[in-house]
C-alpha cells in the first residue's frame, strides 16, 4: 500500500497527463459527422502507431550479444513502422477522395 | 543540450497528434489534419533515434543498423501495401495496421521482461524486487493489452475478407471471461512475485487466445465497432510504453487515441442505435436462433423484374434514389453506378443517393466508394436527407444493402435490429432491390421489405446487373 501511495506521487505528473489527455481525447472527435468515422479511426490507428519510439528505444538499448533482445526489437520496429506509415498513407488515401469529390 | 531538444521534439509530437486528430473530425481540414499528425510522429522519431540518452546511464542509443533496417523494412512494406490496397478492402488493411501496433507494444514488453529477469538473477534483495514492481505491472498491462489487440485485429482481418468465419459455441462468453480472469491473476502474481518469467509467456498465452475468442463470435457487419474498440487498446497499449520509459509522447499519444477511440467506437455503436455491450456479447450471433424463427415464416412471394422493365420504369422516373451497400463494395460497382446515374441524367432523371451511416462494412464506407467513381458530393444525402426526399421519389434502386432498409428495425420490437434508423424506402411508389439471392444480410434475418408488393428483386452481382441495365436504358 506504501509503495502504491509512493507511487502515485512520484509519477503525479504523469497521472495528471494521463486524466488531462482523456479529456482532450473526448473533447476533440466530440462532433466528428459519421462520414468521418473510418478515416477518423484510420488516423487514430497511426497515431497509436508512436508505440514504434518505444521500440526504437529497446532496439537502441539492447545489448549487441543479446540476440533474443536483438532479434524481438526489431521485429517490434518493423511492426510498428508498418503501423506507422500504413496507417497515415490509409488515411491520407480515404481523405485524398473527400478532396476530388469537393470540386 | 540534445536531451532538451529531444523534450522539444516530443512536445511538438504532442501537440500535433492533438490537433491532427481535432482536424481529423472536420471534412475540410481532414486531409491536413492527417498530413499534420504525420509530421509530427516524423519529428518524435527522428529526435528519438538521434537524441535519446538512457536516463541511467546517459548512453545514446546504438545498433543503428537494426533500428534504420527495420524502420526501412516497414515503411516500404507500409507504403506498398497502403497504396495497393483497394478501397474495398481498407477497412481490413486498418484492422491490419492495428494489429502490428499491439503487437509492437507486446513485443516491447516481452524485451523489457526479459532485461529486468537479467537483472533479478544478478539481484535478488527486496529492495530491488520492490521498486521494480510498478515497471513489471506496467510490462504486464502492455503484453495484455498489446497482445489482445494484435490477436483480435488478425481474427478482425480475416473476418473481413472473408478467410475467418463467424465460429462460438455455447458458454463462450463465460470461457472468455476466465481466460482474461486467468490472465489478469497470472500478471498480478507475477507483479509480486516477478521472479517467476516463465508466466510472463504464460500470460502472453492466454491474452493471444482471448483475442481470438473475443472476436471470434462477433458478426462481421460489427467488425467496425470491434476495429474501433482494439484501436483504442493499442492506444492504451502505446501508453504503457510511455510509462515505462517516462515518455510524454507516447504517453499522450496512447492515451489520446484510447480515449478519442473509445468514444469513436461509442458514437458508431449510436449510428446503429445499439450499445456497445450488445455488439460484444454478440445479440447478432446470440439470437441468430430466434431470428430465423422468425424468419422461417411464411412470408409469401417475393417478385422479380427483368432488366428491360427494370430500365424503363427507372427511365421513364422523375427521381431515382440509389441505396447503396456492401454488395455495391463487394461487386467493385461504384464506376457502374456513376455512370448509370450520368445516363439517367442524360435522360432528365433526377438521381441521388440514399447513404445510411453504416452502409457497407464501415460507418463513411459508401461516401469514399462512390467518392471514388467521381460522384459528387451534393447528390450524397444523408439519412435523414434521405427519408423526407424519398416521398418523392418514384424508383428507389437498392445495391446490396440490406439490413439498413429492413422494415423490422421499426415495426418488430422482437428483432435483434429493432431500433436502428433506417432509411424509409417504402414511402418511394417503386422499390427495385438489386441483390446475389434471397440470402439475409448480415444480421441473419429475413427482410420483409423484399416481399412487399412494391418490391421488385433484380437478382445478381451488383456490377454485372448496372452493366447490363444501362445497355438497357441506352436503348430504351
Amino acid at each position: 500500500m506504501q509503495n502504491v501511495l509512493q507511487w502515485i506521487t512520484t509519477n503525479q505528473q504523469i497521472i495528471y497527463i494521463v486524466i488531462l489527455m482523456i479529456f482532450v481525447g473526448i473533447e476533440v472527435i466530440g462532433r466528428v459527422p459519421s462520414v468521418l468515422h473510418t478515416p477518423l479511426m484510420s488516423g487514430a490507428n497511426a497515431i497509436h502507431g508512436v508505440v514504434i519510439i518505444g521500440a526504437i528505444i529497446v532496439m537502441g538499448k539492447a545489448e549487441t550479444d543479446n540476440y533474443l533482445a536483438l532479434i524481438l526489437g526489431f521485429l517490434a520496429v518493423i511492426l510498428g513502422t508498418l503501423n506507422v506509415v500504413g496507417g497515415f498513407v490509409v488515411t491520407d488515401r480515404m481523405l485524398e477522395m473527400f478532396k476530388s469529390k469537393k470540386k | 543540450m540534445g536531451f532538451n531538444i529531444l523534450t522539444i521534439c516530443y512536445i511538438i509530437g504532442s501537440v500535433t497528434f492533438i490537433l491532427g486528430l481535432k482536424m481529423l473530425s472536420n471534412p475540410a481540414s481532414a486531409r491536413r489534419g492527417n498530413l499534420i499528425a504525420a509530421a509530427g510522429m516524423l519529428v518524435a522519431i527522428i529526435g528519438t533515434i538521434f537524441l535519446y540518452r538512457n536516463t541511467e546511464t546517459g548512453e545514446h542509443l546504438h545498433n543503428y543498423t537494426w533500428i534504420f533496417g527495420g524502420l526501412l523494412i516497414g515503411s516500404v512494406i507500409g507504403t506498398l501495401a497502403a497504396r495497393k490496397v483497394k478501397m474495398t478492402a481498407m477497412p481490413e488493411m486498418v484492422s491490419l495496421f492495428n494489429g502490428m501496433g499491439g503487437a509492437c507494444a507486446a513485443l516491447i514488453s516481452l524485451v523489457e521482461f526479459n532485461h529486468i529477469s537479467g537483472e533479478l538473477a544478478v539481484n535478488n534483495s527486496s529492495e530491488y524486487v520492490n521498486s521494480i514492481q510498478p515497471t513489471v505491472l506496467i510490462i504486464v498491462l502492455g503484453l495484455i493489452i498489446g497482445s489482445v489487440s494484435f490477436a483480435g485485429s488478425m481474427i478482425a482481418w480475416g473476418k473481413l475478407n472473408g478467410k475467418v468465419k463467424d465460429f462460438s459455441f455455447t458458454g463462450q462468453n463465460i470461457l472468455n471471461l476466465i481466460l482474461l480472469a486467468v490472465a489478469l491473476g497470472a500478471g498480478v502474481y507475477l507483479v509480486i512475485h516477478p521472479a517467476n518469467s516463465f508466466l510472463l509467456y504464460g500470460i502472453l498465452a492466454l491474452s493471444l487466445m482471448y483475442g481470438v475468442l473475443f472476436v471470434m463470435p462477433i458478426g462481421g457487419a460489427d467488425m467496425p465497432v470491434v476495429i474501433s474498440l482494439l484501436n483504442s487498446f493499442t492506444g492504451v497499449a502505446a501508453a504503457c510504453g510511455g510509462f515505462l520509459y517516462d515518455n510524454k509522447v507516447m504517453l499522450t499519444g496512447g492515451i489520446l487515441v484510447g480515449a478519442a477511440g473509445t468514444l469513436l467506437t461509442i458514437l458508431m455503436c449510436k449510428a446503429m442505435n445499439r450499445s456497445l455491450i450488445n455488439v460484444l456479447v454478440g445479440s447478432f450471433g446470440g439470437n441468430s436462433n430466434s431470428a430465423s424463427a422468425t424468419g422461417g415464416k411464411d412470408q409469401g412471394h417475393y417478385k422479380e423484374i427483368s432488366l428491360s422493365d427494370a430500365a424503363m420504369v427507372m427511365s421513364y422516373a422523375n427521381k431515382v434514389m440509389i441505396v447503396p451497400g456492401y454488395g455495391l463494395a463487394v461487386a467493385q460497382a461504384q464506376h457502374a453506378c456513376h455512370e448509370l446515374e450520368k445516363v439517367l441524367n442524360e435522360k432528365g432523371v433526377e438521381v441521388k443517393y440514399a447513404i445510411h451511416p453504416v452502409a457497407g462494412r464501415m460507418p463513411g464506407h459508401m461516401n469514399v466508394l462512390l467518392a471514388e467513381a467521381d460522384v459528387s458530393y451534393e447528390k450524397l444525402q444523408e439519412m435523414e436527407q434521405a427519408n423526407d426526399e424519398f416521398k418523392t421519389t418514384d424508383v428507389v434502386l437498392i445495391l446490396g444493402a440490406n439490413d439498413v432498409v429492413n422494415p423490422a428495425a421499426k415495426n418488430d420490437a422482437a428483432s435483434p435490429i429493432y431500433g436502428m434508423p433506417i432509411l424509409e424506402v417504402e414511402l418511394a411508389k417503386n422499390i427495385i432491390v438489386n441483390k446475389r439471392s434471397m440470402k439475409p444480410g448480415y444480421a441473419g434475418i429475413e427482410n420483409d421489405l423484399f416481399f412487399r408488393p412494391k418490391t421488385s428483386m433484380l437478382f445478381g452481382d451488383a456490377k454485372k446487373v448496372l452493366q447490363d441495365l444501362l445497355g438497357e436504358i441506352k436503348n430504351v
